[in-house]
């Protein structure tokens, strides 16, 4: 078998399993979803209930009324009040080693953190951001609130 | 409101115009932790280290507060009341070199099966460990021989395999730290998290 037919059957089964999903890791699961509650996955809006599990890249909404509890693989803990946007941006995190990269953006809305052993194992690979702030997480409980500034 | 825009727009390219106005407020750790957020906004830097330190974001300025616990709770009460449980971690023990429970694990198990019970969307993390007699290799592959038979047992118990994830920690994680190739009954052991 030549080299450029290996290649051409790799990329066959890479372009199959992406298809399938097989690939995208869970990073966490929602274990409470209280009122509206919505994930927002590569341009579609699914709604969410307890036992969803979330990938890199989702971005988590509540409604007026809604609220939403995840436990991401790392332990962390991220709840979310009503009307709120949260982007989790990047994460990643090696079950053996515990070396990871946790990143997530409040856009809009509460939050409470309770971190996980990504932010344990190495203090500087948890990030938690709104678009005007960036928190360091050393290890620790919080909460955070971010209200849009409207422009008149 | 095209000025207001334009002079954001001109006073980006000094510094960034909030966009959102932010609090902040470092909760007290149950096991009395010293822990820390540090707040990075408009190119300064607040650390909070105290519980009920707060910070609150404006226009292009950040300021430290003191918070408390009713402040807290009429901000945040929707958030923190959809906080998860917190995982819960039980110890499963095995005899020497291999993957055979002692005795006084088997009750442990009913413990574990009670808590899966009694939480919402419950899922399953199983982590090998082993003690320090032995090489690193052979101690992965064993820790994580350990949590592939733990894992197998509670499927048999009608756990779905979707909710247990398996991995091994090799001897990086003793309970009790002990020098190398030292026997030590308490590392070897399987953790069981429940989330």
């Amino acid at each position: 078998m030549s080299i450029q037919t290996l290649l051409r059957i790799a990329t066959g089964l890479v372009a199959a399993c992406a298809f399938t999903g097989v690939f995208a890791a869970d990073i966490g699961q929602i274990k409470v979803a209280k009122g509206q509650v919505s994930v927002e996955r590569g341009g579609q809006v699914m709604p969410a209930t307890a036992g969803m599990r979330l990938q890199a890249s989702d971005v988590v909404k509540t409604g007026a009324d809604g609220s939403v509890g995840i436990t991401m693989t790392d332990n962390s803990l991220l709840s979310a009040g009503p009307g709120s946007v949260l982007a989790l941006n990047t994460y990643a995190f090696d079950t053996t080693t515990y070396q990871g990269k946790f990143d997530a953006t409040l856009k809009q809305g509460t939050l409470a953190v309770v971190s996980g052993k990504i932010a344990k194992q190495s203090p500087e690979a948890m990030t938690v951001r709104t678009p005007s702030t960036i928190l360091g997480v050393r290890g620790t409980e919080f909460v955070i609130s971010a209200e849009p500034v409207t422009q008149q | 409101m095209k000025s207001l825009i334009g002079a954001c727009a001109a006073a980006a390219l000094l510094a960034a115009c909030a966009q959102t106005r932010d609090t902040i407020v470092l909760l007290p750790e149950k096991d009395g932790r010293q822990t820390a957020v540090i707040v990075h906004n408009a190119g300064k830097e607040v650390t909070l280290d105290q519980p009920y330190a707060g910070a609150k974001t404006g226009a292009r300025d950040v300021n430290g507060y003191q918070s408390s616990p009713g402040d807290v709770q009429t901000a945040f009460g929707r958030a923190l009341a959809a906080q998860p449980p917190r995982p819960v971690s039980f110890q499963l023990y095995f005899i020497e070199g291999s993957d055979v429970f002692t005795d006084e694990t088997k009750r442990v198990v009913d413990q574990i099966f009670a808590e899966i019970a009694n939480r919402p969307a419950p899922d399953v993390v199983v982590v090998g460990h082993t003690d320090r007699v032995g090489s690193d290799q052979s101690n992965d592959a064993l820790s994580l021989r350990r949590a592939e038979l733990v894992r197998r047992e509670l499927m048999s118990r009608g756990i779905a395999n979707e909710n247990i994830q398996a991995s091994g920690r090799g001897e990086r994680e003793p309970l009790v730290p002990t020098a190398d190739n030292v026997s030590e009954p308490r590392n070897r052991r399987v953790e069981i998290i429940v989330r």
